[in-house]
């Protein structure tokens, strides 16, 4: 599979992470590589085989349904930038 | 030429859980903002989601509920995108393998004929938070105690073929998960809100026209004007010779159509993967069985039951149980007094009308089922006549007795039957009204049928209310043609 200049700038836009031009010609050498290997990987035969979502052998544990958090706005809004009347504040954001 | 609209539905339902999907923050509706948004809501560094038992066992039951499918392994993946309300850039959902596959849902339409829409599956996800665009000079508000709390995306096919069909099916869906209590259905509160696939092809066309997705509808009469307004618009586009763009739109109700919302922007490309925080979810069996012993009778059986067992019109059937708090309550009142149709007469009769009145929900009616029910209990002995019934019902709503026997023996609404009683007044009045005895003897065959009503009307004023209508009207008869 063939990986092209514009494909990398568009995943970084995707992903927000700022890479320039020079950046972008790196990548695109690096992703092939990899893109390579994942087209040997496609070569074996996996017929009959469940796909695998994750590595581990285990099962999602579950908790009860029951409110244990308190609240503590006051503690996590030290951190941010900039509030108001309890709400955490951004640069606008219109649809 | 003739269209024929399609339309599919994506209806998001909040589960009524006490705390969030993956989070033991309150799911409380109205609290102080960002007051019920922790660490994990927050998507701070180093925490780690746990699954909420709650949120699993009720799409289990909407699931059994639809008679769907339901896989054994389900896996929570990441939908990634970039928004203020949504702290940690992506919303967990499920996409690949959903807890609940292929079920179905009946609808009854308007005027319409029972129709089974088909469920393509449903998956469990977090919301996302609230954005507030106003009064921050410039800058946008973020409240995240929405964020996380659970929702099951019910997804359709295809197979609505108007918007009287679509918001029939949203009824549906309404009755159906308020049945289940998996959801308090408050669709003012955002409860309940759906995105709506529209398209329309030309009439016997088997491929589908190119669709428009209404983003966030919120109300069962916009999800009917919505897509009023998008069938019109889509066929004045084609007719015109245009092309109809795959794009999302949002309906305003203020100016009744719908508007495109991302035209600009590049597609979504949500890059879905599984969330390496969570664990494949794995139910079994017996599991599965103790949620399927957990369902409530559904509402298709019910109206099924009123139906062939109580013996009520397919009418009464359908609006007694078109919300489980009506159906609990006729229930109760049958119960009390034994007479289905009785029961069901004066729920959507008496009863409907006082709560529409004075626009309470029935859940909150004064007049308590045990009471309605003592009430018809007196009806049906006929200790009381109808018209007194009524009056005893509005001194119940008045909360000013505790039962129908108490405003009885207050008020002496006791229905006079003994005879001998009823024979004195009738004579009062005939001896009272000789202009009138003299028309009726005058009178023809016909006519005196139609006069006896002012003689039974004084005679149950002279009782005061108290007598036996059909008593009166036969013993009346009796002393009149005596004349003849």
């Amino acid at each position: 599979m063939a990986i092209e200049h514009a494909d990398v700038l568009r995943a970084a836009h995707l992903a927000r992470i700022s890479i320039d031009n020079a950046d972008a010609d790196r990548y695109v050498g690096d992703l092939t590589r990899i893109l390579n290997m994942v087209d040997r990987l496609q070569e074996i035969d996996t017929e009959g085989v469940q796909p695998l979502s994750h590595p581990l052998d285990a099962t999602q544990p579950l908790r009860a349904d029951e409110v244990t958090e308190s609240d503590q706005r006051d503690q996590f809004q030290t951190v941010a930038p900039e509030v108001a009347k309890g709400l955490y504040l951004v640069p606008r954001v219109v649809e | 030429m003739q269209w024929e609209t399609v339309i599919g539905l994506e209806v998001h339902v909040q589960l009524a859980t006490r705390s969030k999907i993956f989070s033991g923050s309150s799911t409380a509706f109205g609290a102080e903002p960002n007051s019920q948004a922790s660490a994990v809501d927050l998507g701070l560094p180093g925490v780690l989601p746990v699954l909420n038992e709650n949120a699993v066992a009720m799409a289990l039951r909407f699931g059994l509920a639809i008679d769907a499918e339901i896989p054994d392994v389900s896996v929570f993946e990441r939908k990634n995108y970039f928004y203020p309300d949504l702290p940690k850039g992506y919303q967990t959902s499920q996409m690949a393998q959903p807890i609940v596959g292929k079920g179905v849902l009946e609808i009854l339409p308007e005027d319409g004929e029972r129709k089974q829409i088909r469920i393509h599956h449903a998956h469990l996800e977090e919301d996302a938070g609230k954005s507030l665009h106003e009064d921050f000079a410039g800058m946008s508000g973020i409240d995240l105690n929405r964020a996380g709390t659970p929702l099951l995306e019910i997804v359709s096919e295809p197979d609505l073929r108007s918007a009287k069909e679509a918001s029939a099916y949203l009824r549906a869906m309404h009755t159906l998960v308020t049945y289940l209590g998996i959801s308090d259905g408050n669709m003012a509160e955002g409860s309940m809100r759906c995105d709506v696939n529209v398209s329309i092809r030309p009439k016997g066309q088997q491929e589908f026209g190119t669709r428009a997705e209404i983003k966030n509808v919120n109300s069962f009469r916009f999800v009917e004007r919505a897509i009023a307004y998008e069938v019109e618009r889509q066929i004045d586009i084609l007719e015109d010779g245009g092309k109809v763009v795959q794009e999302t739109r949002l309906y305003d109700p203020d100016a009744d159509e719908t508007r495109s919302m991302r035209t600009k922007e590049e597609a979504n490309d949500y890059r879905y993967f599984p969330c390496p925080d969570l664990l494949p979810l794995v139910v079994d069996q017996a599991y599965v069985d103790h949620q399927r012993s957990l369902l409530p009778e559904l509402p298709a059986a019910k109206r099924e039951r009123y139906e062939s067992e109580l013996g009520l019109s397919s009418y009464d059937a359908g609006v007694l149980t078109a919300h489980h708090d009506t159906a609990d309550y006729f229930e109760q009142t049958l119960e009390v007094c034994g007479d289905a149709k009785l029961a069901a007469n004066w729920v959507q009769g008496e009863l409907s009308a006082q709560l529409n009145r004075d626009s309470l929900p029935i859940s909150e009616s004064p007049v308590s089922a045990a009471q309605l029910g003592g009430l018809l209990v007196r009806l049906k002995d006929d200790t009381i006549n109808g018209k007194a019934a009524k009056q005893v019902f509005q001194e119940l709503w008045q909360r000013r007795f505790e039962d129908a026997d108490q405003v009885i023996e207050a008020k002496g609404l006791k229905q006079v039957t003994d005879t001998g009683a009823l024979e004195a007044a009738i004579d009062e009045v005939i001896a009272a009204n000789p202009v009138q005895v003299t028309q009726y003897v005058e009178a023809t065959e016909e006519k005196r049928g139609k006069m006896v009503g002012f003689f039974v009307g004084q005679v149950m004023k002279a009782t005061r209310g108290t007598a036996n209508p059909q008593q009166v009207n036969k013993l009346l008869k009796e002393k009149l043609d005596a004349l003849l």
